[in-house]
């Protein structure tokens, strides 16, 4: 397994800004996960089931997001599991185990994704889709547009949004906007070129911005 | 700056990749343009809404057939265990 070297640099709010700021990767790991990889390592099944427990959610939702597809999605997780197990020998600790976990999963989702699709899913060509950019429907949203939605509808409409782009930009937004990989890590683990994945997430933000600016302009819902 | 040029530096300004003296163009721009305005403001909210959105729970019938998969597994590794065939 290769190590991810890198660390995400910390961000904070743009200036003119002042909505929150994201959660950086030390607060979505919990500070006693070194302790429990060390005793998992050391043959400890609790500790292993520990993590398991720990990450089996957001590990599924990774591989739903990138799958689209419940059965393959289940499996590219299980299959992630064992294999971070049979391999946490290798596993040396230059990065969080969280984010190796992360890309052995995607790697299995791939797999799924590129078996459905016969093959035809190719993430490392560069996407030049003559589309311009430039934002349509420019409106505000006004003040917490997610409080407009119960969870469970919110959920639905996150998951509807996400699914409609296409797998090289979805894969990407995953990976750097959800599971909050650095822009090298989530290069590393897709095997794309550092401008590559900046070209795909630009170009994600805007597709689900527009997106979801139907449900969330001002006067959408009500 | 153009508007066209905002879009073009947006995911970079967002991750505050960028060095001190385009973010401040951008930012000047930003004063006097109302739509780059709202279109970083409601970009921002987006990539917000996903990295702050919580994981569903498994269903129950995923969770049960991982945890026979992790049981069977760890089960192998135990010492006296048969070989796998």
């Amino acid at each position: 397994m290769l190590p991810f070297p890198m660390e995400k640099s910390p961000m904070s709010s743009p200036k003119l800004d002042p909505i929150q700021q994201h959660s950086l990767p030390s607060q979505v790991v919990k500070a006693d996960e070194p302790v429990l990889v060390a005793a998992a390592k050391a043959g400890d099944e609790s500790a292993f089931e520990t993590l398991v427990g720990r990450y089996e959610r957001k590990i599924f939702r990774l591989t739903q997001n990138i799958t689209q597809n419940r059965e393959d999605a289940e499996d590219a997780m299980q299959e992630a599991f064992l294999k971070a197990y049979e391999h946490l020998g290798d596993f040396e600790g230059n990065s969080r185990f969280y984010t190796w976990l992360v890309r052995i999963a995607v790697n299995q989702a791939l797999m799924k994704l590129r078996r459905r699709r016969n093959n035809v899913v190719s993430l490392d060509e560069e996407i030049d889709t003559g589309e311009d950019m430039m934002p349509r429907d420019v409106e505000d949203w006004g003040p917490s547009p997610i409080e407009r939605y119960e969870q469970t509808e919110l959920s639905g409409i996150l998951n509807k949004v996400i699914g409609e782009l296409d797998p090289p930009f979805r894969i990407v937004f995953q990976l750097r906007d959800i599971e909050q990989l650095s822009t090298e890590e989530t290069a590393e683990a897709l095997g794309l070129s550092v401008p590559a994945v900046k070209s795909r997430l630009l170009r994600a933000r805007l597709k689900l911005r527009q997106r979801l600016n139907q449900y969330f302009r001002r006067g959408a819902n009500s | 700056m153009k508007c066209r040029e905002i879009i073009r530096e947006l995911a970079d300004y967002l991750d505050e990749a960028l060095d001190p003296t385009l973010r401040q163009s951008i930012e000047q721009h930003l004063c006097k343009c109302q739509d780059c305005r709202i279109v970083v403001d409601t970009t921002k909210q987006t990539i917000d809404i996903f990295c702050n959105s919580e994981p569903a729970p498994l269903p129950p019938t995923t969770r049960e057939r991982l945890h026979q998969a992790l049981v069977k597994r760890l089960r192998r590794n135990r010492p006296g265990a048969s070989p796998q065939a």
